[in-house]
């Protein structure tokens, strides 16, 4: 628990992060790969949390419980543990300040 | 060729040159242009996040063969019978908010040098950079016999959904009840790794309740299941018990159509319903400008631009891209956004992302409800300069309904971010 705040402590104080971190679209290119399963700029269509617009702290607690296993999932234990604390903060940053906005879905054509 | 000029029309483009019309030098007018040959996964991608990244000033064209978008992930699910395959199939419509000028026409060489892509009879497009998604192409001279129309009715490979992935349906649905299904998969790599087992889950899903005499023989050319081994040969265990007949280091090397019979190093097999997936490489175009340096087959790229290795200026993504990474659709698309991010970049005359981060989430269906996971990070290295995966990635303990709603919706998300 300790261990945990302490680093919730630096995620959250840390100043954000470095530009030579984020240059050349690290950044977007990191969180655009979040599009599969939670939508274009985390904008989900339906099954999964819309990311955004979601409160960075938050974020970043949801993914330390998700590393540790407090919070239960199915997939997003693996991505939390792969990801380093810099891109979780990151991502929280990116996420926090996208718009929530109505998602679209192409429409299946049906048999041809 | 008509059919081009009606299209050409369409998009408002006029009449030919030996330019394609409408699409002649744009230097001056924009801040660049990007042709990107293949729109699928990767290249449809690509097309839409050059846009959200790079600007209005960019001209994005998309160069695609066919009209119709069908997604190879699910298609399994057509086998299985809990999918149709017009659920799998879109346009490219909901591209259009994007400004993304199309142009529905065969690619029939680059000019690397001259940095143009001739299409159809000799028109061309000059571009400032390329981008070529082009999948994959099979490798026939393994398996000369399969190689014309005729036989693939007989013997379908369905490993690019559409047409042949409802043929083998049908010719499931047209075997007796006792009947054998065989599957032949060739050595790694091959689009989508977990791919030809999830196939065979389908099957048997669909045999077991229709046809529960059957048999399911799998002649695998690896030494063992490429992907998900523990949780399908479980799956197939617990769900679909002494259906399927696994045979590893057995690859197939004749075939004979008409008697739907396979010739391994060590055995002859007939079956009812023959599905012979053949080796892999990069799709024809990348295999013709050079790229497919690797084997020759595969194409080696800077993984921090998707430039190819072999020829300067021509950028490749998706299933063709030689790498430590599953050839997925996740992936793709992936890669295709380090891609377009590396591009704009680079046409704004900065440095691109000296380190990328992305994941892949790869679903596969062992029942029409039941999935299962694996899932990993993948980092830049900058010694090896390579993608490699992170630790904490992996596979789920066991398929679940959760994950089959879940696989659902990643598909639903998906097509959202590639298409609309």
């Amino acid at each position: 628990m300790k261990a945990r705040f302490r680093m919730l402590v630096l995620l959250l104080f840390a100043p954000l992060p470095s530009l030579a971190v984020s240059e050349g679209g690290h950044q977007r290119v990191l969180a655009a790969s979040c599009a599969a399963c939670h939508g274009t700029n985390g904008n989900s269509v339906g099954g999964t949390p819309v990311l955004a617009g979601l409160d960075r702290s938050y974020f970043v607690l949801q993914m330390q419980a998700f590393r540790t296993g407090e919070r239960s999932s199915t997939v997003m234990h693996t991505h939390a543990k792969g990801l380093t604390e810099e891109e979780i903060g990151l991502l929280a940053e990116y996420f926090s300040v996208e718009k929530r906005t109505a998602s679209s879905s192409p429409k299946p054509l049906g048999d041809l | 060729m008509m059919q081009r000029r009606e299209f050409l029309k369409v998009l408002g483009v006029g009449a030919m040159a030996s330019a394609v019309p409408g699409f002649a030098s744009a230097a001056g007018k924009a801040q660049g242009r990007v042709v990107i040959v293949g729109a699928g996964y990767a290249g449809a991608t690509a097309a839409k996040y050059l846009r959200l990244w790079g600007g209005d000033q960019l001209e994005i064209i998309l160069v695609e063969k066919g009209t119709a978008f069908i997604s190879c992930p699910l298609s399994n699910l057509v086998l299985g019978g809990s999918k149709r395959i017009g659920d799998l199939t879109f346009n490219y419509s909901g591209l259009d908010r994007y400004n993304i000028k199309r142009l529905y026409a065969e690619v029939s060489g680059i000019d690397a040098a001259q940095r143009k892509v001739y299409v159809g009879d000799g028109d061309f497009l000059e571009y400032d950079r390329l981008i070529i998604a082009p999948g994959i192409d099979f490798m026939y001279e393994s398996l000369p016999m399969l190689e014309i129309a005729s036989a693939q009715e007989v013997v379908p490979h369905a490993w690019k959904a559409g047409p042949q992935t409802v043929n083998l349906r049908k010719q499931l649905e047209a075997m007796p009840d006792g009947g054998v299904f065989l599957l032949s998969v060739p050595k790694a790599p091959y689009r989508c790794p977990p791919g030809p087992y999830e196939r065979v889950s389908q099957v048997a899903f669909y045999l077991r309740n229709a046809k529960p005499k059957s048999k399911i023989i799998v002649l695998d050319a690896n030494p063992e299941i490429v992907s998900k081994k523990g949780l399908f040969t479980k799956a197939w265990a617990e769900l679909y018990p002494g259906m399927v007949d696994y045979r590893p280091n057995s690859q197939v090397v004749e075939v004979d159509v008409a008697a739907r019979t396979v010739k391994t190093e060590f055995e002859t097999v007939k079956a009812d319903v023959l599905n012979v997936i053949p080796p892999q490489r990069a799709g024809r175009i990348a295999q013709q400008v050079g790229a497919a340096n690797v084997d020759r087959r595969w194409c080696e790229v800077d993984f921090l631009t998707y430039e190819s290795k072999a020829v300067p200026g021509i950028h490749i993504i998706g299933d063709s891209v030689s790498a430590a990474l599953p050839k997925s659709a996740h992936m793709a698309t992936s890669q295709a956004k380090v891609c377009a991010s590396a591009i704009t970049t680079l046409l704004a005359g900065d440095t691109p992302d000296p380190q990328p981060v992305f994941a892949n989430t790869c679903y596969s269906f062992v029942s029409d409800k039941l999935a299962m996971h694996v899932a990993h990070v993948y980092r830049y290295d900058p010694a090896k300069k390579i993608m490699l995966p992170a630790e904490g990635g992996g596979v789920s303990d066991r398929p679940t309904e959760l994950e089959g709603d879940y696989a659902q919706w990643w598909a639903k998300n998906i097509w959202s971010d590639v298409l609309s």
